[in-house]
């Protein structure tokens, strides 16, 4: 019995330790395709598109609300102290250090993540990145260097657009709808709000950016056995990305403060 | 069709183009080549028969280096595929095609693309050159105004023609096709059998056609193996196999229920 549980606990850590060294071995060859031949800059632009672009849409909706919903719960919980000045100051500060980055890596994961897993996973399963081996091309260069890239330039970029928003999400239901002063709820930000706050967030947000981006691809680019393994690359993509950046950003938050 | 220990035309032995030597694989507990060993003429057509499950297609992935074996190695023109670096292997493989058995078009680009690729990443050529010689291609396989198709506006005898001009778009010296007309009608059958034979005479390309049509194997190879439980049952040209005596390779060729060959 009890050499089953070791044997259980054993065949299980190996499993786990060849996948990490797996993903990181798929991080260095993403990383340093940038100057392989493989590597296409065109490839990259149509992914900072996806990533980044198509992604706007939604991060700004997310961000806007979780801005109102931050100045609403701060604004009741203030109230009791006559603290409601603090309003601007709880709202930017959540933004630029936490929620700006984390709810982007996380809607960025959902809409972007899935669909860099479904890609991949059907390429596999279809043959056509043994296909991409057969033309001489490395399918990791050719398809996972310019996600990784397109990760980590759009996730800051749309991070500071869900910094931005969420701000002024607080602002609208703070002064228009609650009847804060403007200058209160500015004020609030110039006097805590440093650069600091905000260029933490930026380096949370390009690690959640490469984290997802590699994530997903792994586990695209691993799929097997038809639709339903491709089904189970992209919920094995979207949960492993999102909880990587959840538990990462306690230890960057640990590390940049 | 030049033979091994021939002379070439600079009085160098030949050596052969594909050399399979001692290959083993296995998935788990089953155990699908078992010590596999063969050599492939120049120019050749080389067929490989076998019933489904007995490690055709992996044999090819081997060859190919898209698996690698527990043991043994392949020797493609005289260099071993699985010791071979990155760019050892890249290099040899842009030598190399392989026709997929589902085609495995890329579904994001045009016909024109998907038969251009190759030569976009490889060579050197302006868009405008490139572009010619991939509809030359296609127009080698008997495929004219689909260039601005995508793999799924086209049928499936359609997907596999443009999967050889895919694989011959860099001119290889090696073919390698993964049951090239499975899933076809007898003419389109017929149609891709003769594509083939035509590679070999238009690229004296040296090809391996990995098939369970009899038909289309008889009518296409120079010699045929006959693969069962991981090892070679047979292995001669066409005639013989028509004439053996073993009942497995007999219950095969002729297709009958009744036999060594387990159908359930």
């Amino acid at each position: 019995m009890l050499t089953r549980f070791f044997s259980w606990v054993g065949r299980k850590t190996l499993g786990l330790l060849t996948v990490s060294g797996s993903i990181f071995l798929t991080a260095v060859t993403a990383f340093v395709g940038l100057v392989r031949p493989a590597f296409l800059w065109w490839n990259l632009l149509v992914q900072l598109v996806r990533v980044g672009a198509d992604s706007t849409p939604v991060v700004l909706v997310t961000a806007f609300f979780t801005g109102m919903v931050l100045a609403l719960q701060a604004w009741i919980g203030f109230q009791k102290f006559n603290a409601e000045g603090m309003v601007g100051a709880v709202v930017s500060l959540s933004l630029t250090r936490e929620l700006g980055p984390v709810i982007t890596g996380l809607m960025v994961t959902g809409r972007s993540g899935s669909s860099m897993a479904a890609e991949l996973g059907t390429m596999r399963v279809t043959e056509q990145i043994d296909a991409l081996e057969s033309l001489a091309v490395s399918p990791l260069v050719y398809l996972v260097t310019p996600r990784f890239y397109a990760g980590l330039i759009a996730l800051p970029l749309l991070t500071v657009l869900a910094d931005f928003v969420g701000i002024v999400g607080g602002y609208f239901v703070a002064v228009d709808m609650l009847g804060l002063p403007s200058n209160v709820y500015l004020k609030g930000i110039s006097h805590y709000v440093d650069l600091h706050d905000f260029y933490s967030g930026l380096i949370k947000s390009c690690v959640f950016g490469a984290i997802l981006a590699i994530f997903s691809c792994y586990m695209g680019y691993h799929a097997r056995g038809g639709a339903a393994g491709v089904g189970q690359s992209v919920t094995k993509a979207v949960v492993s990305s999102s909880m990587a950046i959840l538990v990462l950003d306690y230890f960057l938050t640990a590390w940049l403060f | 069709m030049a033979f091994l220990n021939d002379l070439d035309k600079k009085g160098r032995p030949v050596t052969s183009p594909i050399k399979v030597d001692d290959l083993w694989k296995s998935f788990g507990s089953q155990s699908v080549l078992k010590g596999l060993s063969f050599e492939v003429n120049p120019g050749e057509t080389f067929v490989v028969i076998g019933g489904s499950g007995q490690g055709k297609s992996v044999l090819l992935k081997n060859i190919m280096r898209l698996m690698k074996a527990d043991r043994g190695e392949v020797y493609i023109q005289g260099l071993p595929i699985m010791d071979l670096d990155q760019n050892e292997l890249y290099s040899l493989r842009r030598k190399m095609g392989m026709v997929f058995q589902e085609a495995a078009l890329f579904d994001s680009m045009s016909i024109l693309d998907n038969v251009a690729f190759a030569l976009r990443m490889h060579t050197k050529f302006p868009e405008k050159e490139l572009l010619l010689q991939a509809r030359e291609k296609l127009a080698m396989v008997g495929l004219k105004g689909v260039d601005h198709k995508f793999p799924s506006e086209i049928s499936g005898g359609m997907k596999k023609r443009v999967g050889i001009a895919r694989a011959i778009a860099l001119v290889p010296e090696i073919l390698l096709y993964d049951e090239p007309t499975t899933g076809l009608d007898p003419v389109l059958s017929s149609a891709i059998d003769e594509l083939i034979l035509k590679m070999q005479t238009d690229l004296s390309v040296t090809s391996i056609v990995i098939t369970h049509d009899m038909k289309s194997a008889l009518r296409i190879a120079d010699r045929v193996l006959f693969l069962f439980q991981g090892g070679i049952r047979f292995l001669g040209a066409p005639q013989e196999l028509l004439q053996s005596d073993d009942p497995v390779v007999s219950q095969f060729v002729k297709g009958e229920t009744q036999g060594p060959i387990a159908t359930l």
